[in-house]
């Protein structure tokens, strides 16, 4: 068996063991029925599908949920094994260290990826109970879980970054909150408070586009709420998203997974153990 | 042919020299005691050896070639204070260890009872005590057969019993033509044990010589202790008067005699090997 796929089955192991497949798993599954039945009430008259809906209001929740849980599962994946003592062992076997962080993150990114399908597809299941989508819904849907997915390795290649910029698990512990907060939350205040000051006009009109792929978090809403026709009419997301190609928006958010994992690659290598 | 060879080998870190000028050759087979204070330069050493840390210069050559990770398949590494992911199974831990090495699973079978651990290996590591997480650390160590053993400090905390087994081992090992490699900072132990010792302190070689070999040349006094009538005599004598010396107590009436030969602890001490406790304090800071 390759290194690679020896690491990421324990990770996997490990994941099944403390129960944090389980956790992810089942709060994913909680919110998005929850949001499936209650977020879909006031459907009313609105031309839309009942999982078209769901698909959007699904992308509001993964787009904090998901980071969270990613960086989580993520930030000690170097540094918690340093602190624990065990990476001396690990790297004294015929193993390249980027073998290691590779290993790592396809441990993870298969216990978030599990997460996130069995926790959305039942939702999808759930709705579908009620009321058939059509084909379009069911492709948006897919849509919806495929960028989920991505967004969450970005986030664990990120989480991975961390982990082996510093010395310490509970600074990683911290530098994983700040890194959620700025992404996630501050960077499209503050991109907003400018949009609303400038009244759009100006530089940072001009290329907002551009400041939305530098987020994966705003990549993933570019992917999620245009791509998809049946998702675009309920999000009205249109005007923001005009002149960039979901493809371009994919191609941001795949970026923000190799980068990071990367330069992690890099720092980890060239680290005196 | 030798199993390693260093020349003239430097690890500075920014202000500390861990290893400075370090010389030296193991023969393929041979048994080598490191010996130093905390922060000598051992562990050093072996992260050098295993290519986990460049050298800031100085040659290493291992089995015939300078080190990297194709080595680490013939090396067999137990850390100092060896840990272990807490929730796995001692079995799980053994194969995990395994997998990475190429060795088989059957092998890790045999370790376990080798290292009288399989009663125990489907217990979590959590619960191991400190002996037997030594014990599977070895374990760990002689996965896959290994030409050369590295093992960092490895009878810290394991009680005579476990130790003389330890022992017994690393005999078997080392008559089956295995290099082994073993740092310590306890000192008797090693008595008898190691072919040769090497005694490093503040990152140099201060001495490498079998144990009589360093006991010649410390030349360091015999003590001898006479009991007579209730009093103690004590006198120091050169090696070579010790018999005239007993002799001509014997002469007299005493109670009895006691010959003390300078213990490991001395020739250590003399070789300069004692420990300056603020340097070594800057050196773990560092390490």
């Amino acid at each position: 068996m390759s290194p690679i796929a020896t690491i990421a089955g324990k990770e996997i192991r490990e994941g099944l063991r403390n129960r944090w497949v389980a956790a992810a798993t089942l709060l994913l599954a909680l919110l998005a029925l929850a949001l499936a039945f209650i977020g879909a009430a006031p459907t009313g008259d609105v031309a839309a599908g009942r999982l078209a809906v769901t698909v959007v209001s699904l992308a509001s929740l993964a787009i904090y949920l998901l980071p969270l849980i990613a960086l989580l599962l993520a930030f000690d994946a170097i540094v918690g094994e340093a602190e624990q003592g065990t990476l001396l062992l690990l790297l004294a076997h015929p193993i390249s260290r980027w073998q290691v962080l590779a290993g790592k993150f396809v441990g993870q990114a298969a216990i978030l990826a599990f997460a996130t399908i069995v926790g959305f597809g039942l939702a999808a299941v759930a709705v579908s109970l009620v009321q058939a989508p059509s084909a379009g819904e069911w492709r948006a849907f897919a849509g919806l879980v495929g960028a989920s997915v991505l967004l969450g390795w970005s986030f664990i290649a990120i989480g991975h970054l961390v982990s082996v910029l510093v010395a310490e698990r509970t600074t990683a512990a911290g530098a994983a909150v700040a890194v959620w907060l700025l992404m996630v939350v501050l960077y499209d205040m503050g991109l907003l408070g400018v949009l609303v000051a400038t009244g759009g006009q100006g530089i940072i009109g001009d290329i907002l586009p551009a400041l939305l792929m530098l987020n994966p978090a705003d990549a993933y809403r570019l992917v999620t709420l245009t791509s998809f026709e049946a998702a675009a009419d309920v999000a009205g997301f249109g005007a923001v998203s005009e002149g960039i190609s979901p493809f371009a928006a994919l191609a941001a958010l795949v970026a923000w997974i190799a980068v990071p994992l990367g330069i992690a690659g890099l720092v980890f290598t060239r680290r005196e153990i | 042919m030798s199993a390693l060879s260093v020349h003239d080998l430097c690890k500075h870190y920014r202000n500390l020299h861990a290893l400075d000028g370090l010389t030296l050759e193991v023969g393929e087979g041979e048994m080598l005691a490191l010996l130093g204070h905390n922060g000598a330069g051992k562990t050093t050493l072996m992260k050098l050896l295993l290519g986990l840390t460049r050298p800031t210069s100085g040659e290493i050559t291992l089995l015939g070639a300078p080190p990297g990770p194709h080595h680490r398949k013939h090396i067999g590494f137990l850390p100092e204070n060896v840990s272990f992911s807490g929730g796995m199974k001692g079995r799980e831990v053994l194969r995990f260890y395994a997998r990475l090495k190429g060795a088989s699973l059957d092998d890790a079978e045999t370790l376990l009872d080798r290292v009288g651990l399989s009663d125990a290996a489907h217990k979590p590591v959590r619960t191991y005590s400190k002996g037997m997480r030594q014990r599977l650390g070895l374990a760990q160590a002689l996965l896959g057969h290994p030409r050369l053993l590295l093992l960092d400090e490895p009878t810290t905390g394991l009680d005579p019993v476990l130790r003389q087994a330890f022992y017994g081992i690393l005999r078997d090992l080392r008559d089956a033509g295995t290099t082994v490699l073993i740092s310590s900072h306890v000192l008797t132990e090693l008595e008898l044990r190691a072919e040769r010792i090497a005694i490093l302190s503040h990152g140099r070689l201060v001495a490498c010589d079998t144990l009589d070999g360093l006991r010649r040349h410390a030349d360091l006094p015999v003590r001898i202790r006479a009991v007579k009538d209730g009093t103690e005599r004590r006198l120091e004598v050169r090696p070579e008067e010790k018999m005239a010396a007993i002799r001509q107590l014997a002469m007299e009436p005493v109670d009895d005699l006691e010959v003390i030969p300078p213990s490991l602890e001395d020739i250590y001490t003399h070789y300069g090997a004692e420990t300056d406790r603020a340097d070594t304090a800057r050196r773990e800071a560092a390490e």
